[in-house]
């Protein structure tokens, strides 16, 4: 596997590591934070953040993976 | 004719005539109708993706569950983020795959890729059983909400019969180009809809969330965190249902057809990064089941919680509203079931199963007759067996997330065999049938669905790597 895959794999089980495994760590109504229960709150700041990991792995990807000769793009 | 009912035809009516001014100047064959010629760009599949997942279970169902069992909601909120994710590795060599071969369907790649016409074919039976319910479901959603939409002006029937005949009519003339271009109405009176009530009514009835939120706690002390107001749907039972249906919301045979209609790999890889933020109007419409749990408790069918609320706070034209944006919220996801369904038919079960000398044309006109059949049967269900096909709807989502061990090992691993995938795909429904019809599921407090795709999954890897290594069938 590719150097930029790799990174970019590790990036992509954040969202898993979070939103699935966490899941019993977090499943509390206290803190309330911004009026939200905790497990909201901590289900949907991951969610939000979901596209920001999401488009870093876009960019390692790129970044180390160069383009193979007649690739499609 | 009352003013909320005005709006609701109109937007029908106006949506339907956009869908079938969308195909216009295509040459229709089966590379324009099921995948738009390969040729749509970012925002269209943005459109497209997003008019899949947004169905009426997303605005009924998710306040309902916010009213009716709590916390168990939040899954759905989950699994779309996870959805996204995993599509932002799979799609794009799936893309490039379908690219290279000339692939139109699910079937398609399984048959390509393992050299077996009689996976594909069950592939495409599976597709069509899963689909049929969920039509249905949508068939049904509709009815429901134009009915009290209108405050019982029009049958649920006559709504049903009337807008499903205008989404075969778009359906038949522009294929999936026509969905994508109804998806535009759709997604903008959605989101307002959504966007208007979801924050309008926490503010109305307490004066913000936060204070919604405060009120909900001192009644229903344990309704925000799992399992909610339910028994079974505790921690294990989320984990293991976000995973399932994660994993299987790209099985299903219309998003995945749909990944096929990008112009590039690239433009399917975006998608998937800004995807996630579609998931966050799903909040809002959380925010309507809770208030209404506090505003109006007591509601037989927790479903109708969301129309309810509207109905209680805003004037009767708003309800029109919402009733337009429900109804082509049905309208989209059903189009796109229909062209797949009837396409798997056609194309997988009778040229590939039976006649595989059968010319384009004429599996393509076979495929739209089959438009009209699939209408027609999801119309009778609707109508006729509403309730029978509950069953079979649970099996829906586990059914189809059994095809995912043979695509993505398909995709990324070269020693995966025909005969380790169809006896995983049968382990695998086996386990699914066997665990929900004989009322076990959920199995050791998890989804049963999970434990059929872990039986699969052990199976495919175990017999592939038992059985011969096959040459034929893409590489890569």
């Amino acid at each position: 596997m590719r150097k930029g895959t790799i990174y970019a794999l590790l990036l992509g089980a954040v969202p898993f590591i979070t939103l699935v495994f966490a899941l019993p760590l977090v499943n509390r109504i206290y803190p309330i934070i911004l009026g939200l229960p905790f497990i909201l709150f901590w289900i949907l700041s991951w969610v939000i953040l979901t596209p920001f990991i999401l488009f870093l792995a876009y960019r390692v990807e790129k970044k180390f993976n160069p383009p193979q000769g007649g690739e499609e793009e | 004719m009352n003013s909320a009912l005005i709006i609701i035809f109109a937007t029908i009516l106006f949506s339907s005539l956009l869908g079938i001014y969308a195909g216009r100047r295509l040459k229709m064959n089966l590379e324009n109708w099921t995948v738009g010629g390969r040729q749509f760009g970012a925002i269209i599949i943005w459109l497209l993706m997003a008019g899949e997942i947004y169905t009426t279970f997303t605005f009924l169902g998710a306040s309902g569950w916010a009213y009716s069992k709590g916390a168990p909601t939040f899954y759905i909120l989950i699994y779309g983020a996870l959805a996204y994710t995993l599509s932002f590795f799979i799609l794009p060599a799936l893309w490039k795959v379908g690219k290279r071969h000339g692939l139109h369907t699910q079937p398609d790649f399984f048959i390509n890729r393992y050299g077996s016409r009689s996976l594909g074919v069950l592939v495409a039976l599976i597709g069509v059983f899963s689909i049929i319910p969920y039509l249905q479901l949508q068939l049904s959603g509709l009815g429901l909400i134009v009915e009290a939409a209108s405050n019982r002006a029009v049958s649920s029937h006559l709504a049903i019969i009337i807008s499903f005949l205008l989404t075969c009519t778009f359906v038949y003339t522009s294929g999936i180009k026509g969905a994508a271009w109804v998806a535009i109405v759709k997604d903008v009176m959605m989101v307002l809809a959504v966007g208007i009530v979801g924050i309008g009514v926490p503010l109305i009835y307490f004066g913000g969330f936060g204070k919604m939120f405060q009120a909900l706690i001192k009644q229903y002390p344990h309704h925000l965190m799992l399992p909610g107001a339910t028994v079974h749907m505790d921690v294990g039972w989320v984990m293991s249902t976000v995973l399932l249906t994660g994993l299987g919301f790209y099985m299903w045979p219309h998003v995945f057809g749909s990944a096929f209609s990008a112009k590039s790999a690239k433009i399917i890889k975006r998608n998937a990064v800004i995807m996630p933020f579609y998931q966050i109007p799903i909040l809002l419409v959380f925010m309507v089941g809770f208030t209404a749990l506090l505003v109006i408790p007591g509601l037989e069918n927790g479903d109708m919680a969301f129309l309810e609320l509207v109905s209680k706070t805003y004037p009767s034209w708003f309800m029109g509203f919402v009733g337009a944006a429900g109804a082509v919220t049905a309208m989209v996801p059903s189009a796109i079931l229909v062209l797949f369904a009837a396409t798997l038919l056609a194309k997988n079960v009778y040229q590939t199963g039976f006649r595989p000398q059968a010319s384009e044309e004429k599996v393509m006109s076979l495929s739209r007759f089959m438009v009209l059949a699939v209408t027609t049967l999801a119309l009778v269900f609707a109508i006729f067996l509403p309730n029978e096909l509950v069953p079979l709807l649970i099996f829906g989502y586990d059914g189809v997330s059994q095809f995912f061990p043979g695509v993505v090992l398909g995709l990324f691993w070269k020693r995966v065999t025909k005969t380790g995938v169809f006896s995983g795909l049968l382990a695998g429904v086996a386990v699914v049938i066997l665990l929900v019809l004989g009322g076990k599921d959920p199995f050791l407090g998890m989804n049963a669905g999970f434990v059929g795709l872990v039986v699969n999954s052990i199976i495919t890897l175990g017999v592939s790597l038992m059985t011969k290594p096959q040459i034929r069938g893409l590489q890569g």
